[in-house]
């Protein structure tokens, strides 16, 4: 691929997603965050666990958001603007990864067990089929209890479970892809195995591919929260999931509606921005979609 | 001889049995000719050609008295040699369906640049530059190579497919109907271009031009052949195929075809359709269907013989040839073998 094409590719992905408004709202959204989450050093105000006090000296604790404390403090007297900051770090993070991870693999097996199909496609759909039957959290349980707290165990088993749905899905739609003329022609003129699934049927399962890319994303950073608002995440690497916990078990639920409100809130931004996203690029996919 | 095909069959495994796609098959192509195969559609066209382009499913069995290339026999040459030294360099392929053999989301360029990396060691510049000369040879504008197919119209997509198969500068070129599906100023406009190209090139260029549609084969081919049900019913010089045909099968697609002597002329087609390839035809495969057809022809399997100086037919009654061809004009001869099917 030369410079100018890869270019344009580009330009033709904005357009996809400025298309509508929805996926301009979403691409702000996910640019706001992931600028947030690069630059959290510069932009945090204070530490995460450093322990602020009152003017008077006393501990500036479970205060609600004012001209000192943007977002309020928690039950230790912390910032949460700052907390909120870093925490944006750490899901985009396992967000990002996760879903990028799985998709590759995901992408991958579907590929090949789509292309190839026969024996090898029989062990790639069976292997699916039973992490299928996996559960994430116990999976996840079972992981730190063997190894320990750190975000690249919460990491590795989204991975493992995410990848499932997209090779399914694409493993689908190469097979469609496999059977075409243009296919046909390509291996005619001495195409090998590799270029033909990545040069010739991976260009045209694109939107498919964006698609799940976006929707593993969104998955991961919602299992993330979950593991972490039940306690299975790193604690040093506060995430939102890792915000409401600390919420949690300083049993203020009740009374702090600010120390609930900014992560959740965030959580549900993100993933819907990322949902949006996804819709733009499913009417790519499905044109259909696009008469209603 | 420039590709020699004797004795030719592939069939296909399947679960409801034996399906003999191409069922004997013999020819040959001298080089700088053009052979005309023609046949309807399923009679083992397709299967002929990817049998020699190496592109069977896994289903399928070859076997062949004789295919050799250039003397060369292809039935022993593995794949991988198959693929750097004939493929493309030799034997290229200008597929079916213009329309869908181009991927819509690369640049038509692009793949032709794709064809001729996959077979030479020129650098990507030499290798776009090339594309572009061949793009003007065959009448497209160079700047056309950074076009996606979808921006082209059926007669651009086969230039830049018949473009393609030029690459390379192969010795023989396989068209698998190179002007179905284009309306009939642009497959005249196709098969001049077919011809220039023939005249300019250097290195004589044979082509093997496989169609139904009888009036293209009958203006660029040398030779014809005819096949049916997966075996090769005839095969002369152009002439004598249609001046004088020996089997009762070409006869009968002559009447189907109007001619520009007599437009008038009712059109008789032949009655029945084409037996099942997977059951066992002992005699012969047209006996069903041939009003000539008497019981002896479905006893044996009519040999392929020389009935003149290269002329072949696939006919045990060919000394009565001269009644035949008296009565196949007549619409009355062949509806009588409809009651008799």
């Amino acid at each position: 691929m030369t410079m100018g094409s890869i270019k344009d590719g580009f330009v033709a992905q904005i357009r996809i997603i400025t298309r509508h408004k929805f996926g301009i709202f979403g691409a702000s959204i996910i640019l706001f965050f992931g600028f947030v989450g690069l630059f959290a050093p510069l932009l945090a105000p204070h530490d995460i666990w450093e322990t602020l006090y009152t003017p008077e000296g006393r501990i500036a604790m479970l205060r609600p958001p004012s001209f000192d404390f943007p977002m309020g403090t928690t039950m230790m007297g912390r910032d949460i603007l700052s907390q909120m900051i870093y925490a944006t770090r750490t899901t985009v993070l396992i967000g990002l990864t996760a879903g990028l991870i799985s998709i590759l693999i995901g992408a991958n097996i579907g590929l090949i067990s789509g292309y190839y199909g026969g024996k090898l496609d029989e062990f790639f759909m069976r292997f699916t089929d039973i992490i299928y039957g996996m559960p994430f959290l116990p999976f996840l349980i079972v992981l730190i209890a063997l190894f320990g707290r750190s975000i690249w165990f919460v990491i590795l088993a989204i991975c493992c479970i995410v990848w499932r749905t997209s090779a399914r899905v694409i493993r689908a739609q190469t097979m469609a892809i496999r059977q075409r003329q243009f296919i046909q022609a390509a291996r005619a003129r001495g195409c090998s195995d590799l270029r033909i699934i990545y040069g010739h049927i991976l260009p045209n399962i694109m939107p498919l591919l964006l698609l799940y890319t976006a929707f593993n994303i969104a998955w991961s950073v919602l299992a993330e929260a979950g593991a972490s608002f039940l306690g299975f995440s790193d604690p040093n690497n506060l995430s939102w999931g890792g915000m409401l916990y600390e919420l949690w078990i300083s049993g203020k639920i009740r009374t702090a509606w600010w120390w609930f409100t900014w992560p959740s809130v965030s959580i549900v931004l993100l993933v819907s921005s990322l949902v949006f996203i996804s819709r733009a690029y499913e009417e790519v996919a499905n044109p259909r979609l696009k008469q209603r | 001889m420039l590709l020699e095909i004797e004795n030719l069959r592939t069939h296909y495994q399947t679960e409801k049995g034996t399906v003999k796609a191409v069922d004997g098959v013999s020819f040959s192509i001298d080089e700088d000719e053009v052979f005309g195969l023609a046949g309807e559609s399923g009679c083992g066209k397709t299967t002929l050609i990817r049998t020699i382009m190496r592109l069977l499913p896994n289903s399928a069995r070859v076997l062949a008295d004789r295919l050799s290339f250039r003397g060369q026999d292809l039935l022993r040459l593995p794949d991988r040699e198959y693929r750097e030294e004939i493929l493309w360099k030799e034997i290229s392929l200008v597929p079916q369906s213009a329309m869908a053999s181009l991927n819509p989301v690369q640049r038509v360029g692009a793949q032709v640049v794709e064809a001729i990396e996959a077979h030479s060691s020129m650098s990507r510049k030499e290798a776009s530059k090339r594309t572009e000369q061949l793009f003007e040879f065959v009448g497209l504008q160079a700047g056309l190579t950074r076009s996606y197919p979808h921006e082209f119209s059926g007669g651009m997509r086969q230039r830049a497919l018949i473009a393609m198969s030029l690459a390379l500068n192969p010795s023989l070129i396989i068209m698998d109907e190179p002007t179905t599906g284009l309306d009939v100023l642009v497959q005249e406009r196709i098969l001049r271009k077919l011809a220039e190209i023939r005249t300019q090139v250097k290195k004589k260029k044979a082509i093997l031009l496989i169609t139904h549609d009888i009036s293209v084969i009958a203006e660029m081919s040398d030779r014809i052949g005819i096949m049916y049900a997966g075996r090769m019913m005839e095969s002369s010089s152009a002439l004598d195929i249609f001046n004088e045909p020996f089997h009762p099968y070409t006869l009968g697609l002559k009447n189907a075809f109007p001619t520009i002597k007599a437009p008038d002329k009712k059109l008789i087609s032949i009655p029945g359709s084409p037996p099942n390839l997977i059951e066992d035809m002992k005699g012969c495969v047209f006996s069903p269907r041939c009003p000539f057809a008497i019981p002896e022809c479905d006893a044996e399997r009519p040999e392929f013989r020389e009935v003149k100086p290269r002329h072949f037919a696939a006919c045990i009654r060919s000394d009565h040839v001269e009644e035949f061809r008296q009565r196949a004009g007549d619409k009355e001869t062949w509806t009588f073998s409809k009651s008799k099917g």
